[in-house]
């Protein structure tokens, strides 16, 4: 079983600044966290900020999002009366569809968009998902000017 | 140095609430983290694997802030705590 999704709204200045952060990154995987209204943990409407973190494993083939700046935009959202909504990382050499590992640690935030970002080929791949009790959801990436 | 126990807030996240009975925050006692986390241990046997690793260590998986400070930066589990302080326990965000 599925579940519906409603989905995400990114400003283009936000896409920029995921997949400029990805870019930035190489060869290591980028991470990052997406913060917005939510009732109940659940997004509510567009993302209000895409904050860059650093990848705490400094690896091309995991990441762990620094705890420092987990928290600093934890506080940042919670002071406009918003949440963290999602999270974004690359994946360097492979889809943009999340691991099994991406969804083994997807369990601690259930509420949350999961945005990848594919730098294997020419040109970045941006898919966003859902992922609830080991289901994997695509939800659509809306861009607003 | 003497030290003495206090009572602190910890703050538990959604994933980790079922085994302390559902409830959001608890209350533990300590002069440590790692006290304050034994304490809770005490209370709630479930928890104490999900907090500390087979080596003594804090979990890999999550983060533990002192107020809005990572232990980890501190004195890891030995990061004294003082009467009023909030130990939150959050998962890191994590992948491949």
């Amino acid at each position: 079983m599925g579940f519906v999704s409603p989905p995400l709204r990114l400003t283009e200045g936000q896409y920029r600044t995921i997949v400029a952060h990805c870019y930035d990154g190489l060869p290591d995987e980028a991470c990052g966290l997406l913060t917005g209204p939510a009732v109940d943990d659940e997004p509510l409407g567009p993302v209000t900020e895409a904050r860059p973190c650093r990848n705490e494993d400094k690896s091309a083939r995991t990441y762990r999002i620094d705890s420092r700046d987990f928290m600093s935009t934890l506080r940042a959202a919670e002071a406009r009366g918003e949440a963290i909504v999602g999270g974004w990382h690359s994946h360097t050499h492979t889809d943009a569809y999340p691991s099994p590992t991406d969804v083994a640690q997807a369990e601690a935030y259930p509420a949350w968009f999961y945005v990848l970002v594919s730098l294997r080929d020419g040109a970045p791949v941006m898919r966003a998902y859902r992922i609830r009790g080991g289901t994997v959801a695509e939800c659509r990436v809306v861009l607003d000017r | 140095m003497y030290t003495r126990d206090v009572p602190v807030e910890v703050r538990l996240p959604t994933l980790l609430r079922p085994h302390a009975g559902g409830a959001a925050s608890v209350t533990a006692e300590g002069a440590t983290v790692g006290d304050v986390f034994a304490d809770l241990a005490a209370r709630y046997p479930g928890l104490s694997d999900q907090l500390v690793d087979e080596s003594g260590s804090i979990h890999k998986f999550v983060n533990v802030y002192r107020n809005d400070d990572d232990v980890r930066y501190l004195d890891q589990l030995d990061t004294k705590v003082t009467d009023g302080d909030v130990i939150s326990i959050l998962p890191a965000v994590a992948g491949g």
